[in-house]
C-alpha cells in the first residue's frame, strides 16, 4: 500500500484545515480572553423592579366590621367591608389579573388560626372574579414549612382552586434578585418575582397573630412571604425589614382577619387556647393602619410595635388610622 | 545536530525548569525563593487548562493564553509538546528508557506496538471535557431559539460549516445531517427534561489526569517533603499533606507502568495527549515513510515513544514526535515531511462515534449525579474552609485544576489538599487545616491566590484582604468564623485561666474578647475564717498549696461582706493567706465562712470581626479537638454562608 507523493490539491486541502483550525482556535483563544480575574461579588448588580400596585384615588380607606353578619362568617364580614368602601370593582378592573398574597405559612389546619383562613380566601377571590370582573387570580405564599404541605394542609389550596383561582407555589425558578431601593437589608435578595411580574394588583390577606420576635404579624409582616432565601437572618432586625418590605410593596389592598386572634404562642400557634374570638375584620388600602388597628386586638398598641412607627416614617401608611376615610360597621 | 539530540536537549531544558520551578515556589528573601519567577508558566502552556476553564466557565484567564501558542503549534506540527516539552513525558521516557534497556529487541518491538487500549485516553478526555461543558449547556438550552431571527441564524450558520467541511471533505454530507440532526433533537429533548437550572453544572475535573498539574502535585505534595532540608531547605519546619499517599499513589503507579509499557502513561491515560491527538489531525508535516527502501526491519518500532506503529501503517495521532525512529532507520526511509507515510497512515483518533456519545454524556451527567449530594447547597460542609479570595464553591469547582500550586507555596502549610470533605469533585482542592501547619492563615499572606494558574483563589490585594483602602466599605475578607467549644475550653468548661485564642487573635480591635467571671473553686471542704488581720488571714480547712493557687488568677471573698469585690491571694505560707488591699470586715471569725474564687476570661467570638483565619484554633491548647474551632460559616465567598445582616 504505496501512496503517491502528495498531490498540490491534498496539500492545499490540509493546509485550509490546519488554518482553519489555527483560525477557530485563535479566535475561541483570544475572543474569550480575560485578562482580569473574576471580581467578589458586588451587592448591587442589576435587578427586577416591582411596580406600584396601589390605586392613587383608594389611597387612605378603611373599613372596620365589627361582628358577622348572620351566619355569613368571614365571607359576609369581607363583603361587607368592601362593599362600603365601593365594592372590588373600586380596586381591581375588569380584565385585570390579581394576586393574593395570603398566609400559609404553616402547615397547620385553617381550625389553629396560623395562617389565612380558606373560607376567606375563596370569598376574596370570588369578589375579583365574580363582582369585579377580574381575568385571573393567583394564589401564593413563599411558606416557612413545606410549601405543597403548607398549601393542602391549610385548606388554602383546595378553597382557592374551587373559588377559580390558580395557587403557585413556590419553586426556585420563580424567584428573582431584588434590592429595595434606600433599603439596606434586602440588597440583591431573592424575592418570589414570577407571581408578582404577571398581575396588575396585588391584595395582601394575613390573621391576626401573636409574634414573638416583632410584637404581631399582621399584614406588614405578611410580605415577608415574598422573600426567598435564607430569610431568617433577617430577624436580627425584624422591624427594619418589616419596614423594607413596606417599601418594597405598595399594595393595592389588604384584609386583615381579626375574626379570631392568635394572642399567645404565635406565630405557630398549635392550640385552641392560643386563639380568642375579636370578631373584627379590615379591609384597608393602608396596610400601616391596617395593622395600627389590629394591634388592639392582641392587646397591644401601635408604639409596642416598632415596625408601625417604622414604615410610617418611610411613608408607607398612617399609624393614626382614625384619621384618614375610615368608616366603622357593627354587623349584627 | 542530530534531531534526538536537539529533542533530548529540550526535553532536558523543560524538564530542569519544573524542577526549578517548583523549588523556586518558596516565599522567602533568597534569590533562588519566589521573586516573580514564572512558576505557573508550564500549566498556563498546558492548553487543557486553558480549554477545561475556557469551557467551565466561558472566558480563557490571563496567563492560560499561552496555551493558544500550544494549540497552534500542536496544529502545525503534531504532539511536540508530549516528546519535546512535557517533564511528566520526559520522565516516563527516562524511566522507560533505563528500566527496559536490557531487555531485548524484540521484547522492545512488541512492548511499542500498538493497542487498542491507546483509545483509552480520547474517552478519558471527552468525559472530562463533557463534565466541564455543564454550564455551557445550560447556557445553550436557555437560549430562545423560538426567536426566529436565531433559528434563522443557527441555520445559516450550520449550512455554512456544512458545505465547508463538505468541501474539505472533513466530513460526509449525510454524517453532517446526521450530526446537525442529532444536537437538534438532544437539544430539544433536554430542554423537555430540564431548564437546566436543576441539572446542568460545570465540574473541572480534568486536573486529576493533566499531566502537568498531576506532576506539580506529585512532585511538590509528596516527593520534595520527603527530601526536604538536606541539600537545601525549602521549610523550616518539615510539610505535611493529608492525602499524600493516594497523590503517590498514583503518581508512582504512573511511573513504574513503564515497566510493563514505556510511556505507559502518555499512550493509555493522558488526556494532554489525546487533546493533541485530536489537534494535530491536520498537521502539515508527520511522521513516515519515503515510498522506497523499507526493508522492514522493524528498527523503527523499537525506541518508538508514542506506540505508533512507523513501521506499518502509522497512527499519526499517537506520533509524540521523538523521531527515535528518523534516528533507527538504517535506510533513510524514516521522515517528518509534508507527504503522508508511503506505507499509510491513520490521521483520525481511535474513538468511535458510539464510544464518542457515550463518554460525552457520560461525562455530562456525571457532574449532576453528583451534585445531588447538596454539597455546593443546602449540604455544604462547614469544615472546607477555602483559601482567602476563593470564589463561590461552584464558580471554584468550575476553576480549580487540582495542581497544589496554592498548597506548595502556603508559607504555614495550611492549606492541605481534601479528601471527600468536599464532595467526590473537590478531592485534591485546596482546604485549609488549622490543626496542622505553623500556625493559621496568616491574615497578612495572600500568597495562594497570586500563584492559582486559574483564578479559582483570585489574587486578591493586602488591602482587600484586609478590607482596607478602596475595600473599606466591604471590610475584610472572612474565610471562616471561629466558635468556641464551651465543652472543652479550659476556662468554660474547667475552671482553668487560659485565653490563649484571644491572645492570638491578630485582628485589630480583636474578634475574640472575654467577660470575667468569678467562680468558686471546688475544694474538699468549706474554708472558714479563723483571723483577718490586716491583709492576713488565716483559717480552718483543706490546705491550699501556694502553687496552685498563689498564681495571682485566685481570689477569695467572706461571707458577710455583700457588694465588697473579692481580693487577690497575693501568697500563701505557712502563717495563712496574704491578700491584696481589700475591704473586707469580720463580724463573727470563726464563723464566716471563706469562698475561694478564680476569676476567669472567658472567650467570645464577634462575629463582626473574626475573618476565620485560626491562628486561634492553631494556638488552641486543646490540642486534639481544640476547644475553638473555625468553620466556614460566615465566610464571605458565599453570601448565603453570612451569619450576620
Amino acid at each position: 500500500m504505496s501512496d503517491p507523493p502528495i498531490n498540490r490539491r491534498q496539500f492545499i486541502g490540509r493546509c485550509t484545515r490546519a488554518g482553519l483550525s489555527v483560525a477557530a482556535a485563535g479566535a475561541l483563544g483570544i475572543g474569550f480572553y480575560e485578562s482580569k480575574p473574576p471580581q467578589a461579588r458586588s451587592d448591587d448588580h442589576e435587578t427586577v423592579l416591582i411596580p406600584d400596585f396601589s390605586i392613587a384615588e383608594m389611597s387612605g380607606k378603611m373599613c372596620i366590621v365589627r361582628g358577622a353578619p348572620q351566619g355569613m362568617g368571614r365571607a359576609g364580614s369581607v363583603r361587607l367591608a368592601f362593599d362600603a368602601l365601593g365594592g372590588m370593582k373600586a380596586f381591581v378592573k375588569p380584565g385585570e389579573r390579581v394576586l393574593l398574597k395570603v398566609n400559609a405559612a404553616f402547615a397547620s389546619p385553617p381550625a389553629l388560626g396560623a395562617t389565612s383562613h380558606p373560607d376567606l380566601v375563596a370569598a376574596v377571590v370570588r369578589l375579583c372574579l365574580e363582582d369585579a370582573g377580574a381575568s385571573r387570580v393567583i394564589v401564593t405564599d413563599n411558606p416557612i414549612n413545606d410549601p405543597a404541605s403548607c398549601f393542602a394542609l391549610t385548606g388554602i389550596d383546595a378553597a382557592a382552586r374551587a373559588a377559580g383561582a390558580e395557587v403557585v407555589i413556590p419553586r426556585e425558578s420563580l424567584f428573582r434578585r431584588f434590592s429595595v431601593s434606600g433599603g439596606r437589608l434586602i440588597r440583591d435578595w431573592p424575592v418570589l418575582y414570577a407571581p408578582l411580574a404577571r398581575v396588575d394588583r396585588i391584595i395582601g390577606m394575613a390573621p391576626v397573630k401573636d409574634h414573638h420576635r416583632s410584637g404581631a404579624s399582621m399584614t406588614l409582616k405578611n410580605w415577608y412571604g415574598l422573600l426567598g432565601g435564607r430569610r431568617n437572618i433577617f430577624h436580627q432586625d425584624v422591624h427594619t425589614v418589616i419596614q423594607e418590605l413596606a417599601m418594597m410593596i405598595k399594595p393595592t389592598v389588604v384584609v386583615l382577619d381579626g375574626t379570631q386572634s392568635m394572642m399567645s404562642n404565635g406565630p405557630t400557634g398549635g392550640s385552641l387556647s392560643d386563639l380568642k374570638p375579636t370578631g373584627t375584620l379590615i379591609v384597608s388600602t393602608d396596610p400601616v393602619a391596617a395593622d395600627a388597628a389590629g394591634a388592639a386586638l392582641l392587646g397591644r398598641t401601635a408604639t409596642d410595635l416598632p415596625f408601625i412607627a417604622k414604615a410610617e416614617s418611610v411613608g408607607a401608611g398612617r399609624a393614626d388610622y382614625r384619621s384618614l376615610d375610615f368608616k366603622e360597621i357593627q354587623a349584627s | 545536530m542530530r534531531i534526538v539530540t536537539a529533542r533530548r536537549i529540550s526535553q532536558i531544558f523543560f524538564f530542569l525548569l519544573f524542577v526549578w520551578f517548583c523549588i523556586v515556589s518558596t516565599l522567602g528573601e533568597g534569590w533562588w525563593q519566589l521573586r516573580g519567577w514564572p512558576v505557573g508558566w508550564l500549566i498556563q502552556l498546558d492548553p487543557l487548562v486553558g480549554l477545561g476553564t475556557l469551557l467551565a466557565t466561558g472566558t480563557l484567564y490571563a496567563g492560560l493564553l499561552w496555551g493558544l501558542l500550544t494549540i497552534v503549534l500542536t496544529i502545525v506540527l503534531g504532539r511536540f509538546f508530549c516528546g519535546w516539552l512535557c517533564p511528566f513525558g520526559t520522565l516516563h521516557q527516562a524511566v522507560g528508557w533505563l528500566a527496559n534497556s536490557g531487555r531485548r529487541a524484540s521484547w522492545k518491538i512488541a512492548a511499542n506496538r500498538y493497542r487498542r487500549g491507546q483509545g483509552l485516553k480520547y474517552s478519558l478526555l471527552v468525559f472530562l471535557l463533557g463534565a466541564a461543558a455543564g454550564d455551557l449547556m445550560r447556557r445553550a438550552i436557555g437560549v430562545p431559539i423560538q426567536s426566529p431571527y436565531l433559528a434563522a441564524a443557527i441555520v445559516v450558520i450550520m449550512l455554512t460549516l456544512g458545505v465547508a467541511a463538505l468541501r474539505l471533505r472533513t466530513i460526509s454530507g449525510t454524517g453532517w445531517v446526521a450530526g446537525v440532526a442529532a444536537v437538534a433533537v438532544g437539544w430539544t429533548v433536554l430542554s423537555i427534561f430540564t431548564d437546566g437550572s436543576r441539572l446542568l453544572a460545570a465540574s473541572l475535573q480534568t486536573g486529576l489526569l493533566d499531566p502537568i498539574p498531576l506532576f506539580y502535585r506529585s512532585v511538590n505534595l509528596t516527593l520534595l517533603p520527603l527530601v526536604d532540608g538536606r541539600l537545601i531547605t525549602l521549610s523550616a519546619a518539615s510539610r505535611l499533606y493529608p492525602g499524600a499517599f493516594a497523590m503517590g499513589a498514583v503518581f508512582w503507579t504512573a511511573v513504574f507502568l513503564n515497566l510493563v509499557v514505556p510511556r505507559f502513561y502518555c499512550r493509555f491515560v493522558c488526556p494532554l495527549g489525546a487533546l493533541f491527538g485530536v489537534l494535530g489531525k491536520n498537521a502539515l508535516w508527520r511522521v513516515g515513510q519515503k515510498p522506497d527502501g523499507c526493508t522492514a526491519c522493524g528498527d523503527c518500532d523499537r525506541y518508538c515513544e508514542g506506540g505508533c506503529e512507523p513501521s506499518a501503517v502509522i497512527r499519526t495521532p499517537e506520533c509524540v514526535l521523538c523521531m527515535n525512529c528518523l534516528a533507527d532507520c538504517r535506510h533513510g526511509v524514516m521522515g517528518y515531511r509534508l507527504d503522508p507515510s508511503a506505507a499509510g497512515e491513520v490521521s483520525v483518533p481511535d474513538i468511535s462515534k458510539r464510544e464518542l456519545v457515550a463518554v460525552l454524556a457520560a461525562g455530562v451527567a456525571a457532574v449532576p449525579l453528583a451534585r445531588l449530594a447538596g454539597m455546593t447547597g443546602d449540604a455544604w460542609n462547614t469544615g472546607v474552609i477555602r483559601p482567602p479570595g476563593s470564589l463561590p464553591e461552584e464558580e471554584f469547582l468550575q476553576r480549580c485544576i487540582k495542581c497544589g500550586q496554592c498548597m506548595r507555596v502556603c508559607p504555614t502549610n495550611v492549606i492541605h489538599p481534601a479528601g471527600f470533605q468536599a464532595g467526590l469533585e473537590g478531592i485534591w482542592t485546596p482546604m485549609l487545616n488549622f490543626r496542622m501547619g505553623t500556625s493559621g492563615c496568616q491574615h497578612g499572606c495572600i500568597a495562594c491566590g497570586n500563584l492559582c494558574p486559574t483564578a479559582a483563589i483570585r489574587p486578591i490585594s493586602i488591602e482587600e484582604r484586609l478590607g482596607k483602602g478602596d475595600f473599606e466599605s466591604r471590610g475584610p475578607m472572612r474565610i471562616g468564623m471561629a466558635f468556641v467549644d464551651r465543652g472543652r475550653c479550659l476556662p468554660w468548661a474547667m475552671d482553668r485561666p487560659c485565653i490563649v485564642c484571644q491572645e492570638n487573635c491578630p485582628v485589630s480591635p480583636k474578634a475574640i474578647f472575654t467577660r470575667i467571671e468569678f467562680r468558686s473553686v471546688r475544694l474538699d471542704g468549706d474554708l472558714r475564717l479563723r483571723r483577718l488581720e490586716g491583709n492576713r488571714l488565716t483559717f480552718n480547712g483543706p490546705a491550699l498549696p501556694s502553687d496552685r493557687f498563689a498564681t495571682g488568677d485566685y481570689y477569695v471573698s467572706i461571707d458577710g461582706n455583700p457588694g465588697i469585690p473579692p481580693a487577690r491571694i497575693a501568697d500563701i505560707g505557712p502563717a495563712g493567706l496574704t491578700l491584696e488591699d481589700h475591704a473586707f470586715t469580720t463580724s463573727a471569725p470563726g464563723a464566716d465562712r471563706v469562698t475561694l474564687l478564680v476569676r476567669l476570661q472567658l472567650p467570645y467570638v464577634d462575629p463582626a470581626r473574626c475573618i476565620g483565619c485560626g491562628v486561634c484554633e492553631h494556638e488552641c491548647p486543646v490540642k486534639g479537638r481544640r476547644a475553638i474551632r473555625v468553620t466556614a460559616e460566615n465566610e464571605t465567598r458565599e453570601r448565603r454562608h453570612r451569619l450576620l445582616l
